[in-house]
């Protein structure tokens, strides 16, 4: 009787999953998707918490309310800090199948060894590589976002690294295969032992080359993998709503990664081990140009006589968390009957979504959000460009400088606009090294300094009755 | 709902599979439809949803296992919580701020 309960549980939390991700196809549902997401979990909890071969109760409401005590601060983070939450959160989900593959190895070799076959113990190597390797992976990527101090933020590379890291997977591989052939030889506790400590290795060292503008990439790579370790999990324990939520999760992740490779014009493999940023970008392109530098006046005039504003946010407004200053000057520009719309590049920010939760978090409608297919066309109407703190996404050599890394990848056309205003903290080149012509174009005027004091000063000449 | 633990190793492995199978495309022709908008409470949500690995440490930390197995089992439990309490309450934060006027 309890197995039909679960198998039904099983079947109708798979149902609400479905539905959950579905209802995202629209901001207008998308909250009924967590409601659905948060029943079907309920579901899938109770039906198997009350099995009856679960008969200690007292650790697990432990390890759940340790859950929502970790867990309820973990939401309230700042929207800025919304990539690294993500990144610590794929860690927790690969810890938890890697140690529950761990468990189940150890609880079998010493009860039952004659369930060992060659598929479950696959499908346990499976699950230990990519839950350790996801667990690190994801502990570094959330480093490297945070800022913390002994990652180091650039790409670090040395020679042989590809071979080092691919060598020390096949290690893993390898004793894998020994393991699932013998799984209860002498030695093959300590082979597991060794294929844990690999994956945990691998983990590190794959994402110490990468730099923070692949995030967007890796954190949807290791989305997929957080998924596939669940699959292997649900192979292990003959669990189907493990493989069918895992398997949402994964084609998730996979998605993502490929808008983002297709958003950089990159493969996966050439993010994982191409070491972007590496590329010295130091060859100055043709003649050094000077900047053309704006007062914060001007620009207000600029933008006050424009009849179409088109907004480009980077990275940089999240890092000045400038979002709220942008939204006043946006409601400046409105108020005088001036349209304006955001160009959102698909990799802007460190993660998939970036910059529209950060718009959004400013009160800004999702309706002036326009994705760069389908603001290209209108940038010749543009009158002001504004970028903030964006720089390779709208960086013109994007599309014929053959030496540069950014090249083939689509950018917005900022460079298009009649007139092209650029927020930027230093002279600095961007994350990619190469300089950005659109700067020292005859439209472009430079406004330096960080984005949300820049902004503020802009709206101060709007608000001041200076302009009318 | 966890039979491995009791059940003997004749598992129907071509069913998982292809359980897997269909599930995969499922998910790509739901994603593939997601709201570019919200392709950041997307990978919080999905987080979330994929921390249904709870259902496999609830097993390792309830049953009649050895007390370092069940230690390893409830640590995950507190993970995989963790991901679905942060999961969704940020999940629907996000999606709170997202308005049309």
């Amino acid at each position: 009787m309890t197995r039909a309960v679960a198998q039904f549980a099983a079947i109708l939390a798979t149902a609400l999953f479905i539905f959950s991700l579905h209802w995202m196809n629209d901001p207008k549902t998308a909250r009924h998707g967590v409601v659905a997401g948060v029943s079907g979990m309920l579901v899938a909890v109770l039906a198997t918490w009350f099995q009856p071969e679960i008969v200690h109760h007292g650790w697990i409401v432990l390890a759940i309310v340790a859950g929502f005590i970790v867990g309820v601060p973990l939401s309230r983070v700042p929207l800025t800090a919304v990539p690294q939450r993500t990144a610590l959160s794929h860690a927790f989900g690969g810890l938890a199948a890697g140690l529950v593959g761990t468990a189940e190895y150890y609880l079998w070799v010493g009860k039952g060894p004659e369930l060992l076959t060659p598929f479950r113990m696959s499908a346990i190597v499976a699950e230990v590589i990519l839950g350790f390797l996801t667990f690190t992976g994801s502990l570094m990527a959330a480093g490297k976002l945070q800022e913390v101090r002994w990652i180091p933020q650039r790409p670090v590379t040395y020679p042989g690294q590809n071979f080092v890291n691919i060598g020390i997977l096949g290690v893993a591989v390898v004793l894998g295969v020994l393991v699932v052939l013998q799984p209860t030889a002498v030695w093959s506790g300590r082979a597991f032992s060794g294929i844990v400590g690999l994956a945990v290795l691998f983990g590190v060292l794959l994402i110490i080359p990468i730099g923070g503008a692949d995030m967007p990439t890796v954190i949807s790579i290791l989305n997929s993998y957080a998924g596939l370790s669940a699959v292997a999990m649900g192979f292990v324990l003959d669990n189907k709503l493990l493989v069918t939520a895992g398997a949402l999760d994964g084609s998730s992740g996979l998605i993502l990664s490929i808008i983002m490779c297709r958003a950089m014009n990159r493969s996966f493999m050439n993010v994982l081990f191409g070491a972007f940023g590496q590329v010295q970008a130091a060859t100055a392109v043709g003649e050094q140009k000077e900047w053309k530098q704006e007062t914060i006046e001007g620009a207000a005039q600029l933008l006050e006589q424009a009849s179409l504003v088109v907004i480009i946010p980077g990275y940089g407004m999240a890092v000045a968390q400038a979002q709220h200053k942008v939204r006043e000057l946006y409601d400046q520009l409105t108020k005088r009957g001036i349209a304006v719309k955001f160009a959102i590049h698909p990799v802007a920010g460190r993660m998939p979504g970036h910059m529209n939760v950060l718009l959004a978090e400013a009160n800004i409608p999702y309706t002036a959000l326009v994705e760069m297919d389908e603001i290209n066309p209108e940038m010749p109407q543009c009158d002001v460009a504004l970028v903030i703190g964006a720089n390779d996404v709208v960086n013109p050599a994007a599309r014929y400088a053959k030496h540069t890394p950014i090249y083939g990848m689509p950018i917005i056309d900022a460079d298009k606009a009649k007139t092209v205003l650029a927020i930027k903290r230093s002279k600095n080149p961007g994350f990619a090294g190469i300089d950005n012509e659109l700067y020292v174009q005859d439209n472009t005027w430079m406004l330096f300094g960080d984005a949300k004091a820049v902004l503020g000063d802009l709206v101060k000449q709007f608000g001041s009755g200076g302009l009318h | 709902m966890t039979e491995a633990t009791t059940t003997t190793a004749a598992v129907d492995y071509w069913s998982m599979v292809f359980v897997l199978v269909l599930a995969t495309f499922i998910g790509l022709g739901v994603i593939r439809r997601v709201s570019r908008l919200l392709y950041t409470p997307l990978m919080s949500l999905t987080n979330a949803i994929s921390a249904i690995a709870v259902v496999g440490s609830l097993v390792v930390t309830g049953a009649e296992y050895p007390t370092t197995i069940r230690v390893l089992g409830a640590v995950a439990l507190f993970a995989s919580m963790t991901n679905i309490v942060s999961g969704f309450l940020i999940t629907d934060r996000m999606l709170k701020m997202f308005k049309k006027q």
